[in-house]
């Protein structure tokens, strides 16, 4: 009850203890997501898993944020991908941070792959869709580690309800109608790197195109055994002047 | 239960076959993970390898699927740990019921058909609903293509009147082979109709050698 809880958010779940709504009758706790990212395409290729999206986060219809990272290294092996509400995203970043460092300070010279951190991000997005106080996100996950195996490349993903899965190519959103039927195509395990990068590219730009909330400023990250690299944002060249685009209504038959 | 929203739950559809026989039990289930119009992959197993000689094919929701897979493989653990022997088929069933009715006003949304030999290595198949009614029976179908395949298994395999007396051998009298060709078919015939239904069958064969993998190729579109 709510008013049973501290106001200095030291209780056990003190992190959501403000935020929370009270669980009474009549009351919701089931919110809907306020700032949004779109997209994430993930793949793997030769050496390790690529992965882009594009810096945006909407507000709604509004495009309110034009520069922020969606793509984060996790610990020394992997990379994750968020698609949907920011603020949660961040919160997940801290969640991770948590478990890495806890992971880290044990000293015994181990570490947290991609393979542990999916799953232990699959039973946290789990857990709070059952407290019907769910992440609302599209998380994608991607890394290489020395297994038992050799080199072993991992990518998956997991949605807000904690439906999860492995796959050779990911793509969230707008990406999972626009982005997957390319990928199915014309993926191959044995891609370079810049083969990577041109068909994430491709990729980008369909959804570029044809996803209002999508902008014209993207981030690729690789993760291989060297570690994460996260690139710098830069912009595809777009070109608008088929004339379908600019006479959308010429040749449409009907009296208007 | 009015603050439960529709948004905790998914149909990520799937088929779960079980044919038990005399000696043998063949569990099956096809790959495909879907949601609405998409396919979210063409590589997922349904089927979980549990206890002595039992395995559980599950369709449903993935989310509860994994929860509740993973929750029978730990308490199975400790049953181990407890009684130094593995659980038998017909245990795990009645502990699938209880966990699934201990749920029963939050259930998990999945639909299982458990497999395996009883303690006398006779062939035995239980089917579910979410909640935890449960039966024994020689063969079941459960899953988005159920309504086109259990008819097929009906007319095959015939199974004797429950209300028989003195109760008759649910087994089926196919022999192994046949069991496992039984299911190929009707699932490659599920598989023209069911959009939730395709990509791989996956087939756990359950022996008094051991259990045994198998795949084959379904239909991709």
């Amino acid at each position: 009850m709510a008013w049973q809880q501290p106001m200095d958010g030291s209780h056990a779940s003190g992190s959501k203890a403000a935020a929370a709504v009270a669980d009474g009758p009549g009351t919701q706790r089931t919110q809907y997501p306020y700032v949004t990212g779109s997209s994430i395409i993930a793949l793997k290729y030769k050496d390790g898993v690529i992965m882009a999206s594009d810096t945006g986060a909407s507000y709604g219809s509004t495009l309110r944020y034009k520069s922020v990272e969606r793509i984060k290294a996790v610990g020394k092996h992997s990379l994750i991908g968020a698609s949907g509400e920011f603020s949660d995203f961040q919160e997940i970043l801290r969640y991770l941070d948590e478990l890495t460092l806890s992971d880290h300070m044990w000293d015994d010279g181990n570490s947290l792959g991609p393979k542990e951190v999916h799953s232990y991000l699959t039973r946290v997005m789990y857990n709070r869709r059952n407290k019907f106080d769910p992440l609302w996100n599209s998380l994608v996950i991607g890394g290489v580690k020395k297994g038992p195996k050799g080199e072993e490349k991992y990518l998956g993903m997991v949605n807000m309800i904690g439906t999860h899965f492995e796959e050779n190519h990911i793509a969230t959103g707008f990406g999972n109608h626009m982005a997957i039927p390319i990928l199915r195509t014309e993926w191959r395990e044995d891609m370079t790197f810049e083969e990577a990068v041109k068909l994430v590219e491709k990729c980008l730009l369909v959804l570029l195109y044809r996803d209002r909330s999508s902008i014209n400023k993207f981030q690729i990250a690789k993760i291989t055994t060297e570690g994460a690299t996260i690139y710098p944002p830069y912009s595809l060249k777009t070109y608008w002047g088929f004339a379908a685009f600019e006479n959308p209504a010429q040749g449409a038959v009907g009296s208007w | 239960m009015s603050r439960r929203g529709d948004w905790v739950y998914e149909n990520n559809g799937g088929t779960c076959v079980a044919i038990a026989g005399a000696d043998y039990c063949v569990v099956a289930a096809d790959t495909r993970l879907s949601v609405g119009y998409n396919i979210l992959t063409r590589d997922h197993s349904k089927i979980c390898e549990l206890a002595d000689k039992c395995a559980l094919a599950s369709s449903g929701f993935q989310g509860d699927i994994k929860a509740l897979h993973k929750n029978l493989a730990a308490r199975e653990l400790l049953y181990q740990h407890q009684h130094n022997k593995r659980m038998s088929c017909p245990a795990m069933a009645q502990l699938l019921s209880n966990t699934l009715y201990y749920k029963r006003f939050f259930p998990y949304y999945a639909f299982n058909v458990l497999g395996g030999l009883d303690s006398e290595g006779k062939g035995c198949v239980f089917t579910y609903d979410a909640v935890g009614s449960y039966e024994r029976t020689g063969y079941s179908a459960q899953g988005t293509g159920s309504a086109l395949i259990m008819p097929v298994l009906d007319n095959q395999l015939k199974s004797p009147s429950p209300l028989l007396l003195p109760a008759r051998d649910a087994v089926t009298p196919l022999s192994e082979t046949e069991a496992v060709d039984l299911v190929k078919d009707v699932f490659a015939s599920a598989t023209e109709r069911d959009i939730y239904t395709g990509d791989k069958l996956e087939i756990v064969v359950i022996n008094k050698a051991g259990t045994k993998r198998e795949y084959i190729d379904l239909r991709k579109d």
